[in-house]
C-alpha cells in the first residue's frame, strides 16, 4: 500500500485526527492597529449579496472584504522590509511543499497567564527539547499561551493599555536562535502578531518578524486550540491564498495527529 | 392667561391597542410659498417686502399687492404683532386635525404691515394680546406660522403646538451612535440634561480604551451599546435590540483624517466613506422602518434624525479633501433620507460645523468648534424645530461666503 493510501485508510477509519487551528473569520474578530495616522488594514466585514430573496431568488451569498492580515492568517517573508528582495517570498511564490511541516508545541500557557508580556527565550526552548526533544528543521513552531481562550472577549484578547497591547512573544535571540540553530519553516501564536505586544521596544523593534521574515521563513497568528495538539508528532499544514506578491493572507490551518 | 401645566411623562403604551400611524396635516405649496419653509428649517422669521413700495406680503405672492411690482425679495423681519381676534378649530376635513385635540388659531395684525392667520401657542391668552409671530415647520415639513407669547411663559415648550413642530428630547429615548469621541460624549450628557428618558450611547471597537466611554459608564440613564456603522450585522443587531424604542438617533460617527488627493492610495478614503457614508445608509436601512412606523406613536414618539455634517460639504477643503468628499456624499444622502422619511413626520436635522477642536484639526486656527458647543447646538436645534444649522464663526461665515460666491470660496480654500 502506497503511502498516501494508507494515510486516507487512516483517516477514514479515525485513527488520524484533524484539528482545526483556525478562527473563525467575522467582524467581530480584533484586527491589527496601528497608530492612527498610518495606513490600516481592513478589519473583516460580510454583506448579503443575496438571500432567496428578490436580489437573487435560489440563492444565498455574500460580498466580504478584509486585509491580507485578517484573522488567522499566514505572513509570507515579503511582509517586512528585511524579507522584501529574497527569491519565493510572496503567497503565489512560496513552494507549496513548504506549506507543511511538522508542528512543534512550546507550552508557554502558564507564563502567559502569569506574565502578558511573557518573552519566549533560549534557554526556555532548549529546556523544552530536554523533555521533548531537539526541533527538527523545517517544522512549524508553535508557541501556545492560550491566549486564543480570551478571543470571546476582544478588550482582553487585544489586551491594550496606554502603553499599548500586551501578548506574549519571542525575543530576539529567541527568533535568532530558531532561524539560525533550528532551520525552522515558521512561528505560529495565538495573538494577533508572531511578535509581542510590546515588540516595538526589542532590538530591532519587532524582531520575530525582521529575523524571521529576513531569512525567508513565516509567520501564522491568531492560532486556536493549539492545548490540543501534542509537544511532537503533529503535521500541520498552512497554505496561504495564492494573491499574487501577497503579503499574506487569512487561510485555514490544519493539523493532522494520529489519534491514541 | 392659561398656564399648561407641565406635561407629565408620557404613560405606557397600551401594548394590545394598534400604534397610531403618521397622518400629515400638509398639501403642497406653491414654489414661492416654499420661502416660508426655507426660513422655518433655518429658524427665522422672513416673508417678503416688495423693493418698490416696502409693503410686506402675506401670503406669499408673486406679484406685489400694492403696486404688482414683482421684485419681491424676502427679509428677515421682527415678528411682533397684536392678536386681534382669536377662535378654535374643533372639526377639520384633514385626518390630522381630527386625530388631535381643538386646535387654537387666531388673526394677528404684525407691526410691519400685514394680517396673518397663525396656529397659536396655548399662552396667547385672550384678544386683544401682544404676540410674537414666528415660522415653525410642521409635520409636513412645511412653513407653518405661529404666534408665541409676547414674553416666555413657564414650560411653554410643553405647548401641544411646539411638541409637533419641533423634536424635543424631553421623555424621548435616543440613540447616539458613537459615544467614544467628545462630541459623542457630551452629546449623550446634552440629551440627558435635556430630559431624555433614555440615551444608548454606541461603540465600535471596544479593545480600544476610550475615557468617553468610562466616563458614560457613571451615567444612570445612559446604556453603552457596541455599534460598528462599518458591520452591517452589528448595525441590524443594535436595530433589532433597540430600534423600536428610539425616538431620535443622533449619528455622531465620523471618521476624520488629514487626508488630500497626494495622500498614496485610497485606503483612508475608503475609510472615511466606510464610516462617514456608508454608515449613514446602513443605519437609514436598519433603522429608518421602525422609526417611520412610530411617528404618531403618543406622546413621546419617534421625531427626528440627526447627522453630524461638515460645511465643508459644501465646499471642499482641499487640505483634508476625501474627508470633506465623504461629507458631500453623506449630505446627498441625508436628502435622500429626508425625501424618505418626510411622509411620516420624521425630522432630519442637518448639522454643518466649521473645523471640530479634535486631534485631527490640531494645527488649524482657532476659533474651533468645541465638543460641547456643537452637542448643545444639536439639542438646541431639535429643540428649535429646524433642518439646517452651522454651529461656529468659521460655519457661519463660510456659509455667507458660499451664499455670496460660491466659486470664490473654491478659490479660498484651496489657498
Amino acid at each position: 500500500m502506497s503511502v498516501l493510501n494508507s494515510f486516507i485508510g487512516e483517516l477514514t477509519a479515525g485513527k488520524i485526527r484533524v484539528v482545526d487551528l483556525t478562527q473563525t473569520l467575522s467582524p467581530e474578530f480584533p484586527q491589527i492597529s496601528l497608530p492612527p495616522e498610518m495606513g490600516q488594514a481592513w478589519p473583516f466585514r460580510i454583506e448579503e449579496v443575496s438571500r432567496y430573496d428578490e436580489r437573487g431568488p435560489a440563492w444565498y451569498w455574500n460580498n466580504f472584504s478584509c486585509g491580507e492580515h485578517t484573522g488567522t492568517h499566514f505572513d509570507a517573508p515579503i511582509h517586512w522590509v528585511s524579507g522584501k528582495d529574497l527569491p519565493n517570498n510572496a503567497t503565489d511564490s512560496i513552494p507549496p511543499q513548504r506549506f507543511i511541516g511538522p508542528g512543534c508545541v512550546l507550552d508557554c500557557s502558564r507564563e502567559a497567564a502569569a506574565d502578558a508580556d511573557f518573552l519566549l527565550t533560549v534557554k526556555w526552548i532548549k529546556g523544552w527539547e530536554k523533555k521533548h526533544g531537539r526541533i527538527p528543521p523545517r517544522a512549524w513552531v508553535l508557541m501556545r499561551t492560550d491566549w486564543s481562550k480570551r478571543s470571546a472577549d476582544p478588550v482582553g484578547y487585544q489586551n491594550y493599555d496606554e502603553t499599548g497591547q500586551h501578548t506574549p512573544g519571542p525575543d530576539t535571540d529567541a527568533v535568532k536562535f530558531l532561524v539560525g540553530e533550528r532551520d525552522l519553516l515558521g512561528f505560529g501564536t495565538e495573538s494577533i502578531g508572531t511578535d509581542a505586544g510590546q515588540a516595538q521596544h526589542l532590538r530591532p523593534p519587532y524582531p520575530c518578524h525582521y529575523y524571521m521574515h529576513g531569512a525567508g521563513r513565516y509567520g501564522l497568528q491568531c492560532l486556536t486550540s493549539l492545548d490540543q495538539l501534542p509537544p511532537t508528532g503533529a503535521v500541520v499544514v498552512a497554505a496561504p491564498l495564492k494573491i499574487r506578491n501577497g503579503s499574506g493572507s487569512p487561510l485555514r490551518v490544519l493539523a493532522l495527529m494520529e489519534s491514541k | 392667561m392659561t398656564m399648561p401645566a407641565r406635561l407629565p411623562p408620557p404613560k405606557r403604551k397600551n401594548p394590545l391597542a394598534r400604534t397610531r400611524l403618521p397622518a400629515s396635516p400638509g398639501q403642497g405649496r406653491s414654489r414661492v410659498a416654499q420661502g416660508l419653509t426655507l426660513a422655518a428649517a433655518h429658524g427665522r422669521f422672513m416673508l417678503q417686502r416688495c423693493e418698490d413700495c416696502g409693503t410686506v406680503q402675506y401670503p406669499p405672492r408673486e406679484a406685489c399687492a400694492t403696486c404688482l411690482s414683482p421684485r419681491l425679495p424676502w427679509r428677515s423681519l421682527d415678528g411682533a404683532g397684536e392678536l386681534i381676534a382669536r377662535t378654535t378649530i374643533r372639526y377639520g376635513q384633514e385626518i390630522y386635525f381630527r386625530e388631535r385635540p381643538p386646535f387654537p388659531v387666531g388673526l394677528v395684525r404684525l407691526d410691519c404691515g400685514p394680517s396673518l392667520v397663525v396656529a397659536l401657542h396655548g399662552d396667547c391668552g385672550a384678544a386683544p394680546a401682544r404676540v410674537r409671530v414666528g415660522l415653525a415647520l410642521d409635520k409636513a415639513g412645511q412653513g407653518l406660522v405661529i404666534a408665541l407669547p409676547e414674553k416666555d411663559t413657564p414650560n411653554m415648550a410643553d405647548d401641544p403646538l411646539i411638541r409637533e413642530t419641533t423634536s424635543d428630547p424631553k421623555f424621548r429615548k435616543v440613540l447616539v451612535t458613537d459615544a467614544k469621541t467628545a462630541v459623542g460624549r457630551t452629546a449623550v450628557e446634552a440629551f440627558l440634561a435635556a430630559g431624555a428618558d433614555h440615551v444608548w450611547a454606541g461603540f465600535a471597537e471596544p479593545w480600544k480604551p476610550s475615557a468617553h466611554l468610562a466616563h458614560l459608564q457613571t451615567q444612570d440613564k445612559a446604556t453603552l451599546v457596541p455599534l460598528d456603522v462599518t458591520d452591517e450585522g452589528s448595525v441590524r443587531e443594535l436595530a433589532g435590540r433597540i430600534g423600536g424604542k428610539v425616538d431620535i438617533l443622533v449619528n455622531t460617527a465620523e471618521f476624520h483624517r488629514v487626508s488630500t488627493i497626494a495622500r498614496q492610495g485610497t485606503e483612508t478614503a475608503r475609510a472615511e466613506m466606510e464610516v462617514n457614508y456608508f454608515g449613514l445608509l446602513r443605519l437609514a436601512q436598519a433603522f429608518g422602518p421602525a422609526l417611520k412606523a412610530r411617528a404618531a406613536d403618543g406622546e413621546a414618539s419617534a421625531t427626528a434624525w440627526v447627522n453630524l455634517l461638515s460645511v465643508y460639504a459644501f465646499a471642499n477643503l482641499p487640505a483634508q479633501g476625501t474627508f470633506c468628499a465623504s461629507k458631500a456624499a453623506a449630505l446627498s444622502l441625508a436628502q435622500a433620507l429626508r425625501a424618505e422619511l418626510q411622509p411620516s413626520g420624521i425630522r432630519v436635522v442637518n448639522v454643518f460645523p466649521g473645523p471640530i477642536d479634535d486631534e485631527w484639526n490640531q494645527l488649524l486656527p482657532p476659533p474651533k468648534v468645541a465638543a460641547a458647543g456643537l452637542a448643545n447646538a444639536i439639542v438646541d436645534a431639535l429643540r428649535d424645530g429646524v433642518e439646517d444649522v452651522y454651529p461656529g464663526d468659521v460655519a457661519q461665515e463660510w456659509l455667507a461666503r458660499w451664499r455670496d460666491n460660491p466659486k470664490a470660496l473654491e478659490r479660498e480654500l484651496s489657498l
